[in-house]
């Protein structure tokens, strides 16, 4: 019902992912890693999803891809709605066709996410045999054409190299020449330039938007620093603790934060463009301790605008307007919304 | 380095660490059976600068850079190849095990990767009393139990935090043990390697403000070697710039981030990103072309020439020295 609703509203619309509840069963007990996720991405856009160490963020994206580990992790409940099917009703074989072919994923780790014994080109070749997308081209002169693609010098002797000889930053190029091998609709990139330099960084994510636009691919960059999503998000969402709690338009969301965890966020990076403070303003307190969540909002006991209502009840993700979702009580009254350069 | 700059360095009195022309090369061995050296990793070449009392200097370039390198160095953790070692006018490189082991009181570290480098089977309490029974500073447990906990409060936490293992605190909370254990000897000059950036951003302010409060406080000597520029800004009084082993910049903090001067220094900012898309979409970037060569095998003359978008011919064969363009900018570039 939602589904056919949501259909005729957004066309464009390519995920949807409504309150999806990824748990794991530990020795300690049961973590809620993801708890009631939802959020959209359309045809061709860049979404972000922006959170700490620990609040979900990777696993939404593996869930999506239905790679949860097992037996520990299990998708609970929810929906992910892909170009109009529930990724979650398919079998594993339906699944095998959408991932790497409709639905691809960059790693971290461009160190250990490549294969150590297999050349780069049968790394490429792989990717495209198993999905048998193979019209006129062989599949090396395809995987020649992506390692070109993304910009690797001198990429006909590259193919028959191995992974050690790559530096990260070209690690992660051939990363995304497979991702891009199938044309996939929506590329999941968990962290992409994480573990690489500062001005790597910088090549990898320009590459990564030129080639999003040229293809028309719909991207979700996962991340914890809302510094490096600036320049490239149309949409940022904001996890904490297993939930969204803010989600809105990127110009949207950094200068007028809805939710205090955002705010503090983008508080407590001293920045370049602005005069240097003579102290920092962190957010206070520790990271929630998932196996032992407050009652109420889990933010509450590090939230300088906490009210007696947060402790008791958890706010739901609300609309407050022009596309803009908070999860937070006062979201309406955050008085120090605008981030000052005081 | 030439003579000039040598006596310049030298009348800088104020100089708690002194590094001159420092060398560290690593030697790179061949063969499964019958190692031999087959080349040499420049990790460190020639790198010269000082460190004054009370300041905090921040060291930044990219991985492989030599920066780690550069510390360890200061503190004796490497022999170095060539070079001194000025700590408060002694060359450490000569001392032998003995003297250092009594320096080392003055001089202590912290290291990046707080989940690795506290001992899982020490409780926090015997972690940071470790030192202090080592140099005997206390002999009396009783003593040296309260010590601990008044350190333990000093970095913000909870002195029963004493009896805890490391695998019980959270990445912050073991950054702060790290840096109880530095002060636990009241040591003069602290070498904070990456301290942060294996912490999550809202942790990170924390540490950094609990750093400056405690140099405030104590009147520390930092060196802070990061790779974050927008937090090295934040905390420095002076910069270095380092690439591929050999420093490209030196200038205090305002004069590095307005002006800078080596194409490396701008290209470096330019690439750092600012979290607002209104500022983004306005500010030009220099993103450098290629990767950083290897420090095997580096390029001749000026070893950013490949990479430089302001490089002539002969910045291939001639070395740069290290100049000073003006007051206390010293700059290494013959384009300047």
């Amino acid at each position: 019902m939602l589904a056919r609703l949501c259909k005729i509203n957004f066309v464009a619309t390519l995920l949807e992912v409504r309150d999806l509840r990824t748990h794991f069963h530990t020795s300690q007990g049961i973590v809620r890693a993801v708890d009631g996720v939802s959020f959209d991405i359309k045809e061709g856009e860049t979404a972000a999803l922006v959170g700490e160490s620990g609040c979900g963020k990777t696993m939404t994206a593996l869930s999506v891809m239905r790679l949860v580990p097992k037996p520990q992790g299990s998708i609970v409940g929810g929906e992910i709605h892909f170009q109009g099917r529930d990724l979650l009703r398919l079998t594993e074989q339906e699944m095998r066709e959408i991932r790497g072919a409709e639905i691809a994923m960059i790693f971290q780790e461009p160190m250990t996410s490549l294969n150590p014994v297999l050349t780069i080109g049968r790394q490429i070749t792989e990717t495209l045999e198993a999905h048998e997308r193979l019209s006129r081209d062989t599949p090396e002169a395809r995987a020649l054409e992506l390692l070109r693609l993304v910009g690797i010098p001198d990429a006909n002797r590259r193919l028959s190299d191995y992974p050690h000889r790559l530096s990260g930053g070209m690690r992660q190029r051939i990363m995304i020449a497979i991702a891009l091998s199938c044309n996939p609709k929506l590329i999941l990139a968990d962290e992409p330039t994480t573990a690489l330099d500062v001005t790597i960084q910088a090549q990898i994510l320009e590459l990564m938007r030129e080639l999003s636009r040229k293809f028309g691919v719909a991207m979700m960059i996962i991340t914890h620093n809302l510094g490096v999503v600036a320049r490239y998000a149309d949409r940022v969402h904001v996890m904490y603790a297993g939930k969204v709690i803010e989600s809105a338009g990127a110009r949207d969301i950094y200068q007028n934060p809805r939710h205090p965890y955002t705010l503090g966020l983008l508080h407590s990076v001293p920045r370049l463009d602005q005069p240097r403070k003579a102290k920092l303003d962190p957010i206070e307190g520790q990271p929630p301790d998932l196996w032992n969540l407050p009652q109420g909002c889990s933010f509450s006991p590090r939230c300088k605008f906490v009210i007696e209502r947060c402790k008791r009840e958890v706010p739901p993700l609300r609309d407050i307007g022009a596309g803009h979702r908070s999860a937070c009580w006062v979201a309406e009254t955050l008085s120090q919304g605008k981030v000052s350069s005081s | 380095m030439s003579r000039t700059q040598n006596s310049k360095l030298k009348t800088q009195n104020s100089a708690i660490v002194e590094v001159r022309g420092l060398k560290k090369y690593f030697p790179v061995f061949s063969g499964l059976f019958t190692q031999r050296v087959v080349g040499w990793v420049k990790a460190v070449d020639d790198v010269s600068f000082s460190i004054r009392r009370g300041e905090t200097l921040g060291l930044v370039g990219e991985s492989g850079c030599g920066k780690t390198t550069t510390g360890r160095c200061i503190l004796q953790l490497e022999r170095v190849t060539e070079g001194e070692i000025l700590f408060e006018g002694q060359d450490l490189t000569r001392l032998g095990d003995a003297e250092l082991r009594l320096l080392r009181r003055h001089m202590q570290i912290v290291f990046q990767d707080p989940y690795s480098s506290l001992n899982p089977r020490m409780t926090i309490g015997q972690i940071i009393g470790e030192p202090i029974w080592v140099h005997r500073l206390l002999r009396d447990r009783g003593e040296c139990r309260d010590r601990v906990e008044e350190l333990l409060t000093l970095v913000g936490l909870n002195p029963l935090m004493a009896q805890r293992y490391p695998h019980e605190l959270s990445g912050g909370q073991r950054q702060r043990v790290g840096i109880a254990r530095a002060l636990a000897l009241e040591a003069r000059f602290v070498v904070c390697d990456e301290p942060v950036s294996a912490l999550d951003v809202s942790i990170q302010a924390q540490i950094i403000n609990l750093l400056e409060e405690l140099q405030g406080r104590f009147s520390l000597t930092y060196l802070f070697i990061a790779h974050d520029l927008s937090v090295v800004r934040h905390i420095s009084d002076r910069i270095v710039v380092m690439y591929l082993g050999r420093v490209a910049e030196i200038a205090d903090r305002v004069e590095l981030y307005e002006s800078p001067l080596h194409p490396y220094t701008q290209a470096l900012l330019s690439a750092v990103p600012v979290p607002d898309p209104a500022v983004e979409a306005q500010r030009e970037r220099v993103v450098l072309k290629g990767e950083v060569p290897s420090p095997m095998n580096p390029p001749s003359g000026c070893v950013f020439h490949p990479r430089c978008p302001i490089a002539v011919e002969e910045c291939g064969q001639i070395v740069p020295q290290l100049r000073e363009i003006r007051p206390d900018h010293w700059v290494a570039c013959s384009r300047v």
